[in-house]
C-alpha cells in the first residue's frame, strides 16, 4: 500500500470556544482548544496523537471529522476542503469517516439492541433492507469477536470490552476509509486493552484503515502508531515517525513525556533521569503570546516569551516548533 | 511445590465460550414492570385506575338507570339495595350519575395530558436540542406562562369559550404543558452531550432523527412519570372549576358538580357529599401512588 498518499491534509486548523457573558451573549474570551494545527494523514496509517487531559487532542479528532464546525483552517479529504461544507454536503463524507468513542459506556444507546445500534449507519445511509441487513449486522458481530446472536441484546448486558467492540462495529458498518479512535482504549482494563488495539490492527490490514489514534498511553501510542503528533495547550510541538520520536525527542515537553513512561527493567528504571515538569499547565483561555509551553521550559529563553515558534521541519519529516532548533 | 504437566488439564472446549450471556435478555421496559410488580402500593394503584377506567367506560351501559331521569318519588333517598349510593334531591340515582361523572373526569384527565405530553416533548425537545437563542426564546416564553397563575387564564378561557367539556380540555392542555416542557428539556440538554448522541451524527443522523429515535426515548421515564402525575391535576382542577361552576352544564355531571350540589344538603343529606368527593379522593391518590411507583420503577440507578 503505497503509504506516502495524503489521505487527510488539515491546514491551520482552529477551534476555538467562545466564552459568553450577560444578556446578549457577547464573548469576552475564547478558549482556544485548537490553536493552528497543521498535519497531513497518510493513506493506510496510523496517526498517533499524544498530550496531557486538556491539551485538545479530543478536539481536534472531533474538529476533523467535523463533530465541531471548526473556527477557521481547512481539512482536505481527498483533494476537498470539506471545513465548510453543510451537514446535507457531508453525507458521502459521513460515510468514508467514522469515530471510535471513548467511553464505551456513555456511547451506546441504551434503549436500543445492538443490532439496532450498529444497523442505524445501515438504515441513515439506506445501504441495505430486511435480510440482507441482518446478515450485514451478524458479519460485522462475528468481525469484531461478538457471538451474532447478541443482537438482540440490549448494551447493558455487555461489559466494557465487549461494549466497544459493539461501538467498533459500529464504525465499521458504513465501510469507512478513516477512523478516529478517540481513547479507545483508556476506559478499559489492561487485558482488554490488548485485545482491542489488537483488533484494530487486524481491521486495519484487512480493510486498509487510516486511524487518527488520539491517547494519552505512551506505551500504547507506540505500539500502534506509524507517526505520532504530540500537543500541548491547542498546539502541535512536535511530529515524527513514532521510532525516532522515542529515540530522538527533539522538543523539551516531549522529552518530559517520554521520561514520564515506567520501565519494565528496575535497574534501569534508577538509573534513568525523570524530566519533573514544574508548575501547572496554563490556561487555554486566551493564552499570552510566545511559546505556550515557556513557563515550565528548562530551556526558556528571552526569546520565547516573544515570539511563537515556528512548526517547522528539521529534515526526514520531524517537525518540531521550539527555538532551540 | 513443583508444577508438572499433568496438573493440568484442558478445558472442553464449550466451556472456553465466555461470550455467551446466560442472563436471559430484558428489556429496559420489562425490567421496569419488574421492578413496579414488587411495589404493591403502585400495583394497588395501577389496579385501581384500569377498573376505574373500565367502570367508566363500561358501568353506565350496564346500569338501568341513566343520568337525567327525574323522579320525585325517591326524592333523598339514602344508600340501598336498589340505589347503591342513593338518591339525589331530582331522585336521580348518584351510583349512575357518579359513573358518568367518572367518564368526564377521566376524559379531561386523560385527553388533557396527552395533550400536553405531546405539546410539551415536542417543544421541550426542540428547546433543549437547539439550545442557543432557540432555547432562550422557548424558555422566555415559558417563563411568561408561568408567571400567569393557570388558574386565572383556564377561567379566562373558559369564559370566553364557554363552560363544557371541550373547552376545559384546551384549557387544561394549552396551560398544564409548560412542566413537561421543561422536564423534556433538561433531559435532552443532559443527554444531547453524550457519546451515543455523538456517534449517531458521526453517522450522518439528521436532527429530527436524533431528536426522535435517541433523545426522546431516553428521556421516557421522566416524561411518563409526568405524565401520570398530570393526569390526577387535570382531573382535580375540573373537579375544582366543575365546583365553582365552569364545568359541564346540567344534567350531565362530573365530579365536580356532583359534590358542588351536594354541598347544599350535605347538613341533611350528607352521604350526597360523600360518595363523589370519595371518588375524586380515590382516583386522585390511586394515579398519585402509581406516578410514585413509576418514579422509582423507571430510575436507572435502582437497576439491579
Amino acid at each position: 500500500m503505497d503509504k506516502n498518499k495524503a489521505l487527510i491534509e488539515i491546514k491551520n486548523l482552529k477551534k476555538y470556544f467562545p466564552i459568553k457573558k450577560g444578556l446578549l451573549k457577547k464573548t469576552v474570551a475564547n478558549v482556544k482548544a485548537v490553536d493552528d494545527v497543521s498535519f497531513t494523514i497518510n493513506k493506510g496509517e496510523t496517526l498517533g496523537l499524544v498530550g496531557e487531559s486538556g491539551c485538545g487532542k479530543t478536539t481536534t479528532g472531533r474538529t476533523i471529522i467535523k463533530l465541531y464546525q471548526p473556527t477557521s483552517g481547512q481539512i482536505i479529504y481527498g483533494g476537498k476542503d470539506i471545513a465548510k461544507l453543510s451537514e446535507k454536503e457531508m453525507a458521502p463524507y459521513r460515510r468514508k469517516m467514522q469515530m471510535i468513542f471513548q467511553d464505551p459506556y456513555a456511547s451506546l444507546d441504551a434503549r436500543m439492541t445492538v443490532g439496532d445500534i450498529i444497523g442505524e449507519a445501515i438504515d441513515i445511509h439506506k445501504l441495505m433492507t430486511g435480510k440482507e441487513r441482518t446478515e450485514r449486522i451478524q458479519y460485522l458481530l462475528d468481525r469484531v469477536g461478538l457471538n451474532s446472536e447478541h443482537a438482540n441484546r440490549y448494551p447493558h448486558e455487555f461489559s466494557g470490552g465487549q461494549r466497544q467492540r459493539i461501538g467498533i462495529a459500529r464504525a465499521l458498518a458504513v465501510q469507512p476509509e478513516f477512523i478516529v479512535c478517540d481513547e479507545p482504549i483508556s476506559a478499559l482494563d489492561v487485558s482488554i486493552q490488548a485485545q482491542v488495539i489488537n483488533m484494530l490492527e487486524d481491521l486495519q490490514n484487512d480493510m486498509g484503515l487510516t486511524y487518527l489514534f488520539v491517547a494519552h498511553d505512551l506505551s500504547m501510542v507506540k505500539h500502534i502508531s506509524n507517526r505520532i503528533g504530540v500537543m500541548y495547550l491547542g498546539k502541535m510541538v512536535e511530529l515524527c515517525e513514532s521510532n525516532e520520536l522515542y529515540k530522538k525527542p527533539l522538543h523539551p515537553y516531549t522529552q518530559a513525556l517520554l521520561s514520564a513512561i515506567p520501565v519494565p527493567d528496575p535497574e534501569q528504571a534508577a538509573a534513568r533521569q525523570r524530566i519533573v515538569l514544574e508548575g501547572e499547565i496554563p490556561s487555554p483561555i486566551d493564552p499570552p503570546p510566545g511559546c505556550r509551553f515557556k513557563g515550565r521550559c528548562r530551556y526558556a529563553k528571552p526569546i520565547c516569551s516573544q515570539q511563537e515558534p515556528v512548526f517547522k521541519d528539521l529534515g526526514g519529516g520531524h517537525f518540531v516548533a521550539c527555538h532551540l532548533y | 511445590m513443583e508444577i508438572t504437566k499433568d496438573l493440568f488439564e484442558r478445558v472442553p472446549k464449550d466451556e472456553r465460550d465466555l461470550n455467551k450471556i446466560v442472563r436471559p435478555s430484558l428489556t429496559y421496559w420489562q425490567d421496569a414492570w419488574r421492578r413496579l410488580k414488587m411495589n404493591k402500593l403502585a400495583m394497588g394503584g395501577l389496579f385501581f385506575v384500569i377498573f376505574i377506567t373500565l367502570v367508566a367506560i363500561f358501568g353506565p351501559m350496564l346500569s338501568k338507570y341513566n343520568y337525567y331521569s327525574q323522579d320525585f318519588a325517591i326524592q333523598n333517598q339514602g344508600p340501598s339495595g336498589t340505589h347503591w349510593f342513593g338518591t339525589d334531591n331530582f331522585g336521580r340515582d348518584i351510583f349512575v350519575r357518579i359513573l358518568y361523572g367518572a367518564r368526564i373526569s377521566l376524559t379531561v384527565g386523560y385527553v388533557a395530558s396527552i395533550l400536553n405530553l405531546t405539546i410539551g416533548v415536542l417543544y421541550g425537545g426542540i428547546a433543549g436540542y437547539f439550545g442557543g437563542w432557540v432555547d432562550n426564546v422557548m424558555m422566555r416564553i415559558i417563563d411568561i406562562l408561568y408567571s400567569i397563575p393557570t388558574m386565572i387564564y383556564v377561567i379566562l378561557l373558559m369564559t370566553v369559550m364557554g363552560a363544557g367539556l371541550k373547552s376545559i380540555i384546551i384549557a387544561l392542555a394549552i396551560s398544564y404543558w409548560v412542566g413537561m416542557a421543561r422536564i423534556v428539556r433538561a433531559q435532552v440538554l443532559a443527554l444531547k452531550q453524550q457519546e451515543f448522541v455523538l456517534a449517531a451524527r458521526t453517522l450522518g443522523a439528521s436532527n429530527t432523527r436524533i431528536l426522535l429515535r435517541h433523545l426522546i426515548p431516553n428521556s421516557m421515564g421522566p416524561i411518563i412519570v409526568t405524565l401520570t402525575l398530570s393526569i390526577p391535576s387535570a382531573i382535580f382542577t375540573e373537579s375544582f372549576l366543575s365546583f365553582i361552576g365552569l364545568g359541564v352544564s346540567a344534567p350531565m355531571a362530573s365530579w365536580g358538580t356532583l359534590t358542588s350540589e351536594a354541598l347544599q344538603v350535605y347538613l341533611i343529606y350528607p352521604y350526597q357529599l360523600f360518595f363523589p368527593a370519595g371518588a375524586i379522593c380515590l382516583t386522585l391518590f390511586a394515579f398519585q401512588l402509581l406516578g410514585d411507583g413509576l418514579r422509582d420503577a423507571l430510575d436507572p440507578k435502582m437497576r439491579k
